[in-house]
């Protein structure tokens, strides 16, 4: 999946993922994705829970190479 | 929908008990959500411009895991809370959880609103150039105020 802008997370714990992903969206315009790679587990719940109050669609959550990863479409 | 708001009230300044604070403020700040925090009694330790004197303690505090089983005489002992914190701090560190100055900082890039409690402030003998900047004083008519309004609210 194309995305504009990635942010890794890995190796950051609760709540960093969530809090930094937001801030890597505030220079963002509406509509280019994001995509972020993490490696807390809780970050898979987190991310959905995130995107559902935001506005910011998670048009993919998954696991790669250990990891999980992202895409966020900025609303 | 309307910005959802949540208030908390921070009275502990334990390295455990300084964290959730922290990381809810932080998280609901990073939703949107407009997010005030009263410090009063020992969670005024978390608005210390230093923040290296908060600590953990084995004693009294059975559920702490410790590398080996310590009997409680032990955890009287001279720089067993000092042994306990790096410990605690370093596991926290290699497992990639923030310190309290950084969860700070993020709170404050995110607009939570810190409040320390003029009475406890007074009361501990607290100066205002110990605190960070940006920090309100208040009390608890002020708190109730914005705490009536919430979604949430926490006494932590």
């Amino acid at each position: 999946m194309n995305f504009d802008k990635e942010f890794d997370a890995s190796g950051l714990a609760c709540p960093l993922p969530i809090v930094k992903t937001k801030k890597s969206l505030n220079d963002m315009a509406s509509g280019q994705v994001l995509r972020v790679v993490a490696t807390d587990p809780g970050s898979v719940c987190d991310m959905a829970a995130f995107a559902e109050q935001t506005g910011n669609a998670l048009l993919q959550s998954g696991e790669e190479g250990g990891k999980y990863v992202f895409f966020l479409k900025k609303a | 929908m309307a910005t959802k708001k949540m208030a908390i009230i921070a009275t502990k300044g334990a390295l455990d008990m300084a964290y959730p604070p922290l990381i809810l403020a932080s998280t609901a700040a990073a939703l949107g959500w407009d997010v005030q925090i009263f410090f009063t009694f020992y969670g005024l330790q978390l608005l210390r411009k230093d923040l290296s004197g908060i600590a953990i303690s084995p004693l009294a505090n059975p559920a702490m895991p410790m590398p080996v089983p310590m009997p409680v005489i032990v955890s009287v002992l001279p720089g067993m809370q000092a042994m306990a914190t790096s410990m605690m701090k370093a596991k926290m560190k290699k497992k990639g959880v923030a310190s309290l100055a950084e969860l700070r900082d993020l709170c404050q890039e995110a607009d939570v609103k810190f409040i320390a409690c003029q009475m406890t402030v007074d009361l501990f003998e607290f100066e205002k150039s110990d605190f960070i900047d940006g920090v309100e004083y208040g009390g608890a008519a002020m708190f109730m105020k914005f705490a009536g309004e919430t979604d949430v609210c926490l006494f932590i």
